[in-house]
């Protein structure tokens, strides 16, 4: 569970986890405008627009509406330090993060969790019906992945014999206690796509481009907010990407990962690792052009099956192994 | 030890009565009665710590005149637990009454109902402590009675009054079940007295054993709100004084989970089979589900708070059900990593119920309602009410780091152990009822944003709110007491853990506390340290430092421009408190989702203008949903009941004569079958 390490060598990895996922995140978002645009016959913006994006929100005036209070200024902070948090308990490029022994996949999502919740408040707390609004249904939509989510990964612990996530990815990356019929992960795999979809809001279950007070969810939550609280939320929902996509790479396809500490297995990890979540954005970028955004009401049946798929997952796994 | 006991008894006997015999100034009997209840209080924790630590367990009995009744007490680690968490929340509940009671000098009777406080406080202990079946029913009725007297304390309000005959229907319902489940139990042993239920001279057979387990678990599900048996719980927590209500809902159910652990652990020494941990552990989910569910429904924030005690239950259950199915199994670790989660849950919901029913209670103080649509914007004009019950709302939500997230992560663990299990049904069945709790879980934390939310945040939606103040002093200080005991209980869970396997232990007979614990304690590890483990303090650390990381980023790239204030737009309106999200609309799309569950009907009536029909005038919008359970369940009972008392009316003719021929008739009777 624990890796025998010096107590520098892990705290540099755990910085250095941070530092990857603090610098690679707001590129990932930018392939996946990238690759949109292209597939609708436009130029597009650079990869690294969202960068210069968030510098000018930092350094832009912020400007808070009279009606709120501390807990509107106080969530990006806590928004950011949950999804970082939470980043931090899955393995990156190393398979053994020092940082293991602190939660595992329930931690993880409830870790969330939190942010999803302050986030909803400051939604509340601007008074416009359009933060309410967008709380409203990220609160629905949140209630139905949870469920999926758990049963998803529950079943992939049971192969790995552990539901901390570093522990999984480093006894899958070694070919340990893996099932010889795949089938309760290819399960449990696309159950976890369409929760990550939904819990990053991308199309089809919410659309990251829109402002139009029909169909947004996250962008109505964060509509009030302005300057250099914009800027650390949307950095945040960058890393909360990231982070899921990571999740999808590393856990159900960890080869390639740094198994050990040396330099040269930590470099081939991360050059992996960013080709693993490049073709992930690519993924995305071409689902969300191929794809409408789905009805709210609608999202509950996509939803459903990916729970569905989540139980069948565990029962192929049960039924397989006796 | 003796001497803790008499010193608690005494201050409660002394709460009891000096009020009554004080002069009558309220203030004095306010002091007097909620001061010697913080004494009592004290006294149970003190007798608490030294029962959880003692070697052995304190005995005492003073027999009576009656036969078969003996004033038998025995403190063991079982009763200590549940004793520590009643006093704990005794103390903190009486600091609060201080202030609380203000409210009504001159209104109501000062030195009754803090007369009637103690007795509670009373009742509640001497139920985990009695040894004696007998014993027991006693103080378990004057309970149910106290808590009877003290839920209609504003008897002229006719709600209330109806809220207090259905739970002493209810409650007696239940006592029923216990009479008769004791009875059983003294079939076997010829004795009331515990230790002979323990070791009853011959074995009882299966049949009455299962018919034991069932009454049970009806009678104490009863108190402990279980569904379907929890209609009664939304109705009377919140019509008694806030006080009151956090004893109710965070203590007084729990004495149930008490009986039903004593009952199942101790006096069947852990013998039974695999199927009663499996209905305990459906009850239980059920119960955390649709609690949920009908909370996030509710608008009268009390009620909202009574629902999630139903809610937490289940969750308390879920935790005892499985450590009962893995106990059946012969996984002893597994079953007391199973008690552990359910009994942290048990100290964990206490506390933050607590606090959330004195949050409610000082939001009544202040704005003179209990219905969420009329707050908005208090956090501003009540900021310590308000602080203390976000972190209430984040406790219960189970949010890291706090003490709910640990003990609903030790149910999770406990549940996805599951695959030692040999039995492919459980295997199965376990993971699903970690899926419902996941439901529940995030449906809880949507219900607390909303509640928080609504009340706390944005502009006020009427003048009560607008015009709302802070507190008194006592009152924010119990609050502000719990709200440290939450972080504390969430941040250190490696101190309360060893605590509660020594009572889990103590039932199942296999300790796994250094089992629990790695990293020099840093670090929880149920059972398979391989399989999962957590550690608060370290989420705390990091989440402490990546927020300053955050801090940070912002001080090195444009921390300094002055913040700018200005108007929420509305499309060019002035924002009124009527554009805000209302409670209702906040729920609308879990209300749509799970319609089948709500059973929801909608009137909409709109008046239009006579000039045109394209401009509406007056809408009305009403929506209910279905009750479930008093319609398929209740209603049909008491029909047949109040249809059996009208047949039974023929006999009550009103004529003392008949009366007289009765006596007459049953005293033959009587004679006849004597000889």
């Amino acid at each position: 569970m624990i890796p025998d390490q010096p107590i520098a060598q892990a705290i540099a990895l755990i910085l250095a986890q941070a530092v990857v996922l603090l610098c690679v995140s707001p590129a990932i978002v930018g392939l996946i405008n990238k690759v949109k645009a292209r597939l609708q016959c436009r130029q597009g913006a650079g990869i690294l627009q969202p960068y210069a994006d968030l510098k000018k929100l930092f350094r832009k005036q912020p400007v808070l509406s009279t009606t709120t209070t501390w807990i509107f200024t106080a969530t990006p902070y806590i928004v950011f330090a949950s999804t970082v948090t939470a980043g931090l308990l899955i393995p990156v490029f190393a398979s053994q993060m020092p940082l293991n022994f602190a939660g595992n996949i329930i931690a993880f999502v409830y870790l969330l969790a939190l942010g999803r919740f302050f986030l909803i408040l400051a939604g509340l707390d601007s008074g416009s019906s359009f933060g309410g609004m967008g709380s409203s249904r990220e609160a629905i939509v949140a209630s139905l992945t949870e469920p999926a989510m758990i049963m998803a990964i529950f079943a992939i612990a049971l192969t790995a014999g552990s539901t901390n996530l570093s522990t999984i990815v480093h006894r899958t990356a070694l070919l340990e206690g893996i099932a010889t019929d795949p089938s309760a992960h290819l399960m449990a795999l696309s159950a976890v796509f369409i929760v990550v979809l939904a819990e990053t809001g991308r199309v089809p279950v919410d659309n990251p481009a829109t402002h139009l007070e029909l169909t947004m969810i996250h962008e109505a939550m964060v509509l009030e907010y302005s300057g250099r609280y914009l800027a650390l939320l949307e950095w945040a929902s960058a890393i909360k990407l990231l982070v899921f996509l990571t999740l999808i790479a590393n856990v159900f396809a960890p080869w390639g990962i740094a198994t050990s500490f040396t330099p040269m297995a930590l470099s081939v990890g991360l050059a992996v690792y960013l080709i693993k979540v490049a073709g992930l954005a690519l993924l995305i970028g071409t689902i969300e052009c191929m794809f409408a955004k789905l009805r709210l009401f609608r999202v509950t049946d996509l939803l459903g099956v990916a729970f569905i798929l989540a139980l069948l997952g565990l029962l192929f796994f049960y039924m397989l192994r006796g | 030890m003796a001497i803790l006991f008499f010193l608690m008894v005494a201050s409660y006997a002394a709460g009891l009565l000096l009020p009554l015999c004080c002069p009558a100034r309220p203030k004095i009997q306010n002091l007097v009665a909620h001061g010697s209840a913080a004494f009592g209080s004290l006294g149970g924790i003190g007798l608490g710590i030294v029962g959880l630590f003692g070697p052995d367990p304190l005995t005492m009995s003073v027999p009576s005149a009656l036969p078969l009744l003996t004033f038998a007490v025995r403190l063991d680690a079982l009763s200590s637990f549940f004793l520590l968490t009643i006093s704990l929340i005794g103390l903190a509940a009486s600091i609060y009454a201080v202030g609380y009671v203000t409210a009504w000098y001159g209104h109501i009777s000062i030195a009754l109902l803090g007369s009637l406080y103690n007795g509670f406080l009373l009742t509640m202990t001497l139920v985990t402590l009695a040894d004696d079946g007998f014993f027991f029913l006693i103080a378990w009725e004057l309970m149910s009675l106290v808590s009877y007297f003290l839920v209609v304390t504003e008897h002229e309000k006719a709600d209330v009054r109806h809220a207090g005959l259905f739970y002493l229907i209810m409650t007696h319902v239940g006592t029923a079940f216990i009479i008769l489940t004791f009875l059983l139990l003294f079939e076997g042993s010829g004795s009331f007295s515990f230790d002979a239920f323990r070791h009853p001279e011959q074995p009882l057979p299966d049949g009455i054993r299962t018919t034991v387990f069932v009454l049970a678990l009806v009678g104490f599900g009863t108190k402990a709100g279980v569904v379907p048996l929890h209609v009664w719980l939304p109705y009377a927590h919140p019509a008694a004084p806030s006080h009151i209500s956090a004893l109710m809902s965070g203590v007084m159910i729990k004495t149930a989970i008490y009986a039903l652990l004593r009952v199942y652990f101790d006096f069947f020494g852990g013998q039974f089979p695999w199927w009663w941990g499996f209905v305990v552990l459906v009850v239980g989910a059920v119960s955390a589900l649709l609690g949920v569910m009908y909370a996030l429904m509710e608008h009268d924030l009390k009620s909202l708070l009574a629902y999630h005690s139903v809610e937490n239950i289940g969750i308390i259950l879920l935790g005892i059900g499985a450590g009962m199915i893995f106990h059946s199994y012969g996984l002893d670790e597994l079953a007391v990593l199973g008690v552990i989660a359910g009994l942290y849950h048990t100290i964990n919901h206490a506390v933050f119920k607590a606090l959330l029913f004195f949050g409610a209670g000082s939001l009544l103080y202040a704005t003179h309602t209990r219905n969420m649509e009329e707050y908005g914007g208090l956090l501003r004009r009540m900021p310590w009410t308000g602080a203390c019950f976000l972190i209430g709302a984040v406790s219960i939500a189970a949010l890291p780091p706090t003490n709910g997230f640990v003990s609903e992560w030790l149910v999770f663990q406990s549940l996805f152990m599951s695959y030692q299990i040999p039995s492919l049904a459980m295997k199965l069945m376990l993971p699903i009822a970690a899926a419902m709790l996941a439901l529940t879980g995030v449906l809880a934390m949507t219900c607390f944003a909303k509640a928080f939310g609504i009340s706390f945040l944005a502009l006020p939606r009427t003048s009560h709110a607008k015009h709302a103040q802070e507190v008194p002093w006592t009152m924010r200080i119990a609050m502000g007491v719990l709200s440290a005991v939450c972080l504390a209980l969430g941040l250190a869970p490696m101190l309360a853990v060893p605590i509660i396997d020594r009572v889990a232990a103590s039932m199942i007979g296999s300790s796994i506390a250094d089992k629990m614990l790695a990293l020099d304690g840093w670090a929880l590890a149920p059972v398979n340290v391989e399989f999962s483990s957590l550690s608060t303090p370290a989420l705390g650390l990091v989440l402490a430092a990546t927020a300053a990381l955050g801090l940070g980023l912002v001080a090195c790239c444009g921390g300094t421009f002055p913040r700018r204030y200005s108007k929420t737009w509305a499309c060019g309106l002035n924002l009124t408190s009527r554009m805000e999200y209302s409670a209702a609309g906040f729920v609308q799309p879990i209300k749509r989702v799970f319609s089948t569950i709500y059973q929801p009907t909608v009137k909409l009536e709109t008046e239009f203008l006579e000039e045109s029909r394209y401009f509406a005038k007056r809408r009305r919008f009403e929506f209910h949903i279905a009750p479930v359970f008093q319609t398929y369940f209740y209603d049909p009972v008491i029909a047949f009941m109040s249809g059996l008392a009208d047949r039974m009316r023929i006999v009550q003719g009103g004529s003392l004569h008949l009366y007289l021929a009765y006596m007459f008739v049953t005293l033959v009777v009587l004679l006849l079958a004597a000889l």
